[in-house]
């Protein structure tokens, strides 16, 4: 009789001191700052909980148009990173051979230079007088009133630039699942190159997208950084304004009811989305 | 073999010609093409962080090429907040990583292992945890420190890098636990070996790739983080943070040296991993 | 199961019963794979070969003897680098699978999962632009043909084994294939399911009529169902010839080990009685074989363990070795019994236990193999010893 009892206590004993970790610091924390988001108050004075929603209508009032731009920049660059990933994780996997490890090394290699630094790099090859423009600009090909650095291309540009590994690696997980023998078996029914990518490797590899988007969507539509290096005062995103507004301003009770909401918004979406999908498959790829 | 004739006359004969090669096709030549163009995208960056940490500049901004020069090489560590941070991240991706694993190992062999109640909620958490937004994460972790009136420095940004490194290591661990036959550890049981040497001898042996993988992961995702961590530092600075502050007046090429010397470090490290890995199994 | 002649000549033409035309041809065809370090390796290393109209006809061989690739070859799924691959004559060596009017059922059945029974029955038949209205009713009918009506909604994880099985053969069977590739489509069922399977596919080739080309590992399989079989070794046929003729009269060594259990009696001829050639063994036993032409050099005799019996006392004609029983194995209907002769071979004989059953010997008793003359036969060639690795 003890030593069932003691049986069935081994998981909770080996969850429990991470899950204290995680929930002391990950639930707890959000408790906090949804209490922080509903005080009022400054600096100065302090912050008195006061139970107010006012925060929340202000930042929605205040900032919709930063967040619209965010959930848009996020949807283009997730859609821009599909299109440019697919083709990669399909060649890698299909056509690679023997070399499939090397080149998912090289993929992730680019991982080990800090995000700062890379876009740093990023924004001087941008830059009018960089790698690309500067002798566009100097033969005259291109007017020298042409930039592309703070546009909303060059901000897309770094988090496109950033997430390409996040998509390729899922896609290729997914196509390399996919019993090679079901694709000679489309070709032995009759179907041509083309017609059995459409039928039988672009649905087969759907979780892998699907993981795909799960691993980008979120880091992209929350990114800050991209927006500051790369963009001008037209592409500022939601994550610039919750950093100022945390970090420069000090403002904590708008910061972390527009963080609250941005975190819920964005929650909410992943989870309706792997629910509709089918957890169980998006979670076992993305996981691999 | 008569009913054949008409049709093997009309082939040329396989016997009174020398053997014909038949070569493969080679196929899937434009994404190849492809493939590597991505590639050196994805290193253009850090080719030119590389080659400006060479640039023979005399202003503040590194931005035009100068001429060749090892001299940023030689005073590497000339700029002693560049080399505080950098310091700080490597010791906290080292204690972060090894708080990552003991925790989280566990996590990942309970959730790999056991049927029980309360599992779907822990794999909630975790997936939540990994989905969240960094600055999400962040902010809600400084609305913590701030609401006990912590103040932040080196151990909140530990804490905070502890957090988001554990879900990791346990999916890691719980990808490699699910994939081992129980029966293993039942044959050592039975075999006379107690439960605590069973788990030494048989189950950690077994998982202690998906450990290596988790820790590796940690130690990446820790040195490299930047968001959570600006939101937990205080004042107190990382690698990231201290380029991110240095950006706006211009980073020296000490900086690029650096990067460029993180990366062939990770670069060489991955590669004897993933080579004695390899030989393990 | 009389016994034949001393031939040792296989059975190459198409056998009478099947339709006459050639269906599939194999001239001069290899493969040959370099692999990573450069060095090649021939996978099929020539093969003539020619499959009639309506015939059963399986590859049976070892792994690695180049009888998958032979199929994938004829399937369009490995390029040949050498020789020609016709398909009633047409040459069809560089045409791709979806251009060749053959069809597969893959050993791990490569249904899609992610479309239904209907959907994966239905792909062939929509890639060949066949009507709606008609490709409903082949549907239908190729699910019939395998027993699977009513389950046409179903995704490929809801079926079993067997029924996936099912499915992989509707789906190649409803295009009309002029021949139907099989890569040991039993492989992954249960014993029961693949002795039912066989009678299965056996009823259903009858009744399409199509030619069917059938690889296996499995000699029982390929002796119940087969027209023909072409025994392969190490990328090359061994023996071609009928079930009976392949299990009765193995060619060669290989073959003989491969098909059932055989005994190998090692001798020279002494003289020859008749057709008869008479071996020189050690120790009393007398051992002689029917062979076609007088030799007098080394032979390779080889008798099946049905053939013999266990006597008391040697016959008074006929062949027989005296021996000491040093295995017995009860098996329920027979009893195999391992003898070691006197240089040390150890021959094995099934004695069946019915109603006239009279032997009972334990191990270490002393007892006589005995079999008829005509009940062994020398190996193809009688001079190609060990040319072959036994398996």
């Amino acid at each position: 009789m003890r030593r069932r009892f003691a049986a069935a206590l081994t998981p909770y004993a080996l969850i429990f001191p991470g899950g204290l970790w995680i929930a002391i610091f990950f639930v707890v924390p959000i408790v906090a700052m949804l209490s922080l988001s509903t005080m009022s108050g400054n600096l100065l004075t302090g912050f008195q909980q006061t139970f107010t929603f006012s925060n929340y209508a202000d930042v929605l009032s205040l900032y919709h148009e930063q967040f619209i731009r965010s959930i848009i920049y996020g949807v283009i660059a997730t859609v821009a990173v599909i299109a440019i990933s697919y083709p990669m994780a399909y060649w890698i996997s299909l056509y690679g051979g023997a070399r499939k490890p090397t080149y998912l090394f090289l993929l992730l290699l680019p991982f080990f230079v800090t995000f700062v630094l890379r876009t740093l790099s990023w924004q001087f090859l941008l830059s009018d007088q960089g790698l690309l423009l500067g002798p566009l600009h100097n033969a005259g090909i291109v007017p020298s009133s042409f930039h592309i650095l703070a546009t909303s291309f060059a901000v897309i540009s770094g988090l496109v630039y950033y997430s390409v590994p996040f998509m390729v690696l899922p896609i290729y997980v997914a196509l390399e699942r996919i019993n090679r023998e079901v694709l000679e078996a489309a070709s032995d029914l009759y179907a041509n190159k083309v017609q059995t990518f459409l039928k039988v490797v672009l649905p087969l590899s759907l979780p892998g997208v699907f993981a795909g988007v799960l691993l980008t969507f979120v880091p992209v539509t929350s990114d800050y950084i991209s927006a500051q290096i790369l963009g001008g005062t037209g592409q500022v995103m939601i994550g610039n304004v919750i950093e100022t507004l945390y970090i420069q301003n000090s403002d904590y009770p708008q910061a972390a009811a527009l963080s609250f909401v941005l975190m819920f918004a964005l929650l909410l979406g992943i989870f309706a989305y792997a629910r509709a999908l089918g957890t169980e498959d998006v979670l076992e790829v993305s996981a691999a | 073999m008569t009913t054949l004739a008409p049709t093997l006359e009309s082939m040329p004969s396989p016997t009174s010609q020398p053997v014909r090669r038949r070569k493969p096709r080679r196929k899937g030549k434009t994404l190849h093409v492809y493939t590597w163009l991505i590639l050196l995208w994805m290193f253009l960056p850090i080719a030119v962080m590389a080659a400006f940490g060479f640039n023979d500049t005399h202003s503040r901004y590194n931005f035009t090429w100068q001429g060749f020069t090892l001299r940023w090489w030689q005073n590497l560590f000339a700029i002693p907040n560049l080399t505080g941070s950098l310091v700080n991240s490597f010791t906290i991706a080292i204690i972060v990583t090894l708080f990552a694993v003991i925790l989280g190992t566990p996590m990942g062999i309970a959730l790999g292992r056991y049927r029980f109640r309360g599992h779907g909620m822990t794999d909630l958490v975790l997936f939540a945890n990994i989905a969240a937004p960094e600055i999400g994460l962040g902010a809600a972790l400084l609305s913590l420190y701030i609401s006990m009136g912590l103040p932040r420095g080196y151990w909140t940004i530990v804490i905070a890098h502890i957090m988001f490194t554990i879900p990791f290591v346990a999916i890691t661990v719980r990808a490699r636990m699910s994939g081992f036959d129980i029966s293993l550890e039942e044959a050592a049981r039975d075999l006379g070996a107690g439960p605590l040497t069973t788990f030494r001898l048989v189950t950690l042996p077994m998982i202690i790739p998906g450990v290596i993988a988790g820790a590796l992961l940690s130690f990446a995702l820790s040195i490299d983080d930047f968001i959570i961590t600006e939101f937990t530092a205080g004042q107190t600075l990382t690698f990231p943070l201290w380029i991110w502050g240095a950006s706006r007046l211009g980073v020296p090429p000490q900086a690029d040296v650096m990067g460029t010397i993180i990366f062939l470090v990770g670069a060489l490290l991955a590669l004897v991993s993933g080579f004695l890995l390899r030989h393990r199994d | 199961m009389s016994a034949t002649t001393g031939s040792v000549t296989p059975e190459v033409g198409i056998p009478p019963g099947t339709g006459t035309t050639a269906a599939i041809s194999l001239v001069g065809v290899a493969k040959e794979y370099t692999s990573r370090r450069g060095d090649s390796v021939r996978a099929v290393d020539g093969i003539d070969l020619t499959i009639g109209q309506g015939e059963f006809f399986s590859m049976l061989g070892p792994s690695g003897c180049g009888k998958t690739t032979t199929l994938r070859m004829i399937g369009g799924f490995e390029e040949a680098t050498e020789g020609h691959v016709l398909l009633y004559g047409e040459d069809v060596t560089n045409t791709p699978p979806n251009r060749r009017d053959v069809n597969m059922v893959f050993q791990s059945y490569a249904l899609f999962p992610h479309m239904d029974v209907f959907a994966n029955v239905a792909f062939g038949l929509r890639r060949a632009k066949v009507s709606k209205h008609e490709i409903t009713d082949r549907v239908k009918e190729s699910l019939a043909l395998v027993e699977l009506s009513g389950m046409d909604k179903r995704k490929p994880s809801q079926l079993s084994g067997g029924q996936q099985q099912r499915v992989a053969l509707a789906r190649a069977l409803v295009n009309r294939p002029r021949a139907l590739l099989l890569d040991e489509p039993l492989g992954a069922l249960d014993l029961k399911l693949r002795q039912t399977m066989q009678i299965e596919l056996k009823r259903i080739q009858r009744e399409v009529g199509i030619t069917f080309v059938y690889v296996t590992h499995d000699q029982g399989e390929a002796l119940t169902m087969s027209d023909r079989v072409a025994v392969m070794n190490g990328g090359r046929i061994e023996q071609l010839g009928t079930p009976k003729a392949i299990y009765e009269r193995p060619a060669t060594r290989f073959t003989a080990g491969f098909i059932g259990t055989s005994n190998i009696i090692e001798g020279t001829v002494e003289r020859m009685d008749g057709n008869l050639a008479v071996l020189s063994v050690p120790g009393e036993g007398r051992a002689m074989v029917p062979i076609e032409a007088p030799h007098n050099g080394h032979i390779e005799l080889t008798v099946r363990p049905e053939k013999i019996s266990l006597c008391a006392e040697p016959p008074a004609d006929g062949c027989a070795l005296p021996g000491t029983v040093t295995e017995v194995v009860y098996l329920g209907t027979s009893t195999n019994y391992t003898v070691t002769t006197a240089d040390g071979t150890e021959m094995v004989a099934f004695v069946q236990n019915d109603a006239s059953a009279r032997v009972d010997l334990d191990r270490g008793d002393r007892t006589w193999l005995c079999w008829r003359p005509e009940h062994g036969y020398a190996l193809g060639g009688s001079g190609q010893v060990g040319s072959e690795g036994a398996s």
